[in-house]
């Protein structure tokens, strides 16, 4: 037989985070009870390594093993993303655990498994990729979600996570077998062509399938009208999982679309142009009006990534190069500000678990400057204020979108980015001039801080050398086959 | 033949899947779970998939289905005594049959192809060697994924049957 078709190099990031999996639980089982400090630094291990690779195979790869997956540069350009999110939550994780008495070995296990899946998303060249690298990513966020069993509203979250998700899936494979029906493949090179030569590209099973494969895709990414779960699930869940769970699966969806849409994107007119138009309107609209008046931070930052998914969503709509590329940037910068800003409500909150109150934040301006100083980046670069990285990431995608000529969509975008000032700046005005309401004191974690200090400079570094980024993010989108 | 057999085992399927969602006794809903299984099965033999069928007794029908109603003996669950409709039962059947009025409209007025052509072109499709064959050369890879996929399923039943503190 021909092993040349088996190409590892291709799954050479999942492949050692697949190894990686089972020699967390290896590292968790021999090292006994009370003791999870070494399946931390394992898992640790893992992601490096897994990183290394990637680096050293970036995009060397090429599709392999049958057109099923491909290791260009745009799944390496994805896998760093996942790694750097997986690497901060691992880092920052063991407190929060510790504080909530759920520190198992099994947390790292279940990142990395996640990370694998999202791996296979951004890889996969065909359906059944995507959707068994979604799955695996999905049912090991299950049950992160769920992961404190003692409280009640995280046994709700991974309930509801999961129901929803399920269905979800439904539509996703319901959309993948009428595609297959139609097509008679589930290779994307025979899904692209197909769209590109058909007269009519909805006639048959296609539209339906489509639309079904969409409708699943912008349920992971949590678009309005299916992202009722995310603030809910994001609230009930363990927060270090909320902060793994709103940056690195919605860049996995948006990688998994982009695979599907992105060269087809031009080729699919009209009705696709005016779905993808008013889901993209109705999610930053929605997304940030809601986000107003959440009390608790949490439910705020869940709205605000409800709305950055609406932003995101015009890249794909413009479907240009600068829209693709626009995105990678924008997901890089935004996993960053995310995980930050999680991680930072974490470690302010002092009323127990069952509460995020903005109050927490209280003169953190003074008690800890350089907490809040962090924070207010992640406020900032959420915003989109120049010269931090999520000002780049707005720039390209909107650009993008207006020279594909969608100039109201944009606009649209502009007004909701000025409506997100007042709930961002709201954060800055308690850390700074709010009267202090004798709150315990902030404890100082140094692993935790670490990885928030990491979060902030990686959101200032990539608004300093934006360009040469997007060039990477560019070569990446242009490396897809 | 073929048409008046089909429509008797969607018809079976469908009304033995609602009442496993209508039945009082979980034990039933159970059993009714099985019948739509088998009937999904014989759909399966009838588009000449029989690997797939015989997959789908076994498994399905047989070991999974067991192993449910071994969970249900021995939680001895009781019955259901709930009396009049909730709000969201009421919800629900309305939200149905909407949903149901537009699928109907729509499938009205987007005909659906009977069959695009391409099964009918590859005989012997869902034969077992045909099946053995593609697993293990073309959807190698995905059936790889797929191990991964259930040992996240095995960490997350260990972490949700781990005794409480």
């Amino acid at each position: 037989m021909d092993l040349s078709r088996f190409n590892l190099i291709t799954i050479a990031t999942p492949l050692v985070l697949g190894a990686g999996v089972l020699l967390v639980m290896l590292v968790d089982l021999l090292s006994g009870r009370a003791n999870r400090r070494p399946a931390q630094l394992a898992a640790l291990a893992v992601v490096l390594a897994a990183a290394a690779v990637c680096l050293a195979t970036w995009n060397t790869g090429g599709v392999s093993f049958f057109g099923q997956v491909s290791g260009d540069g745009f799944a390496s350009f994805f896998n760093l993303i996942f790694l750097a999110v997986a690497f901060l939550v691992i880092l920052a994780g063991p407190a929060y655990l510790e504080r909530n008495a759920i520190h198992f070995g099994e947390y790292y296990s279940l990142v990395l498994v996640s990370v694998m899946g999202m791996a296979f998303m951004a890889a996969g060249t065909n359906l059944l990729v995507i959707f068994l690298g979604l799955e695996t990513m999905s049912l090991a966020l299950y049950v992160l979600a769920g992961f404190n069993p003692a409280r009640q509203s995280s046994n709700e979250a991974s309930l509801k996570y999961l129901l929803l998700g399920s269905f979800a899936t439904g539509f996703l494979v319901f959309g993948i077998a009428l595609v297959y029906g139609q097509i008679g493949s589930t290779d994307l090179a025979r899904f692209s062509a197909y769209l590109a030569g058909a007269g009519d590209p909805f006639a048959g099973y296609m539209g339906a399938g489509v639309a079904l494969l969409l409708i699943g895709l912008t349920f992971k990414m949590a678009v309005v009208p299916f992202h009722f779960w995310s603030p809910d699930v994001y609230d009930g869940a363990p927060t270090v999982v909320s902060a793994f769970m709103s940056a690195a699966p919605k860049a996995a969806a948006f990688a998994a679309a982009l695979r599907i849409f992105y060269a087809p994107a031009e080729s699919l007119g009209l009705p696709w142009e005016r779905i993808l138009w008013i889901l993209a309107a109705l999610t930053m609209t929605v997304g940030n009006l809601s986000a107003l008046n959440q009390a608790s931070i949490k439910r705020m930052l869940a709205y605000s990534s409800v709305a950055h998914a609406g932003y995101l969503l015009l890249g794909i709509l413009a479907g240009n190069e600068l829209g693709a590329a626009g995105i990678l940037f924008y997901l890089a910068s935004y996993v960053f500000m995310n995980v930050g800003a999680f991680t930072v409500a974490w470690m302010v909150n002092r009323r127990g678990e069952g509460r995020y109150d903005l109050g927490d934040f209280a003169q953190l301006g003074f008690r800890r400057p350089l907490l809040a100083a962090m924070m207010s980046v992640f406020m900032l670069g959420l915003i989109g204020i120049p010269p931090l990285a999520g000002f780049f990431g707005k720039l390209y995608v909107f650009t993008a979108a207006v020279q594909a000529g969608y100039v109201w969509l944009v606009v649209i975008a502009v007004l909701n980015s000025a409506v997100s000032v007042f709930y961002y700046l709201r954060v800055m005005v308690i850390m700074y001039m709010r009267e202090n309401e004798a709150l315990k004191d902030v404890d100082r974690i140094p692993a935790t801080f670490a990885a928030v200090a990491a979060c902030a400079l990686m959101v200032i570094l990539l608004g300093l050398i934006p360009g040469s980024v997007l060039d990477v993010a560019r070569a990446a989108v242009a490396s897809m086959p | 033949m073929e048409a008046f057999f089909f429509l008797l085992l969607a018809v079976v399927s469908i009304f033995s899947g609602l009442m496993v969602i209508l039945q009082k006794s979980p034990v039933a809903s159970v059993l009714f779970l099985v019948l739509t299984l088998v009937c999904v099965a014989a759909l399966f033999v009838m588009l000449s998939a029989p690997f797939i069928a015989a997959i789908q007794v076994i498994i399905y029908a047989g070991a999974i289905m067991v192993l449910f109603l071994f969970v249900l003996m021995l939680l001895n669950l009781q019955r259901f005594t709930e009396g009049a409709w909730s709000r969201f039962q009421i919800t629900g059947v309305v939200v149905a049959a909407v949903l149901a009025v537009v699928t109907a409209l729509l499938l009205r007025a987007v005909p659906l192809p009977a069959d695009s052509g391409f099964l009918r072109e590859t005989p012997g499709l869902g034969s077992v060697e045909a099946v053995g064959l593609s697993l293990f050369t073309e959807y190698l890879l995905p059936f790889e994924i797929a191990s991964f996929l259930l040992l996240a399923g095995i960490i997350g039943a260990v972490i949700l049957s781990r005794r409480r503190p």
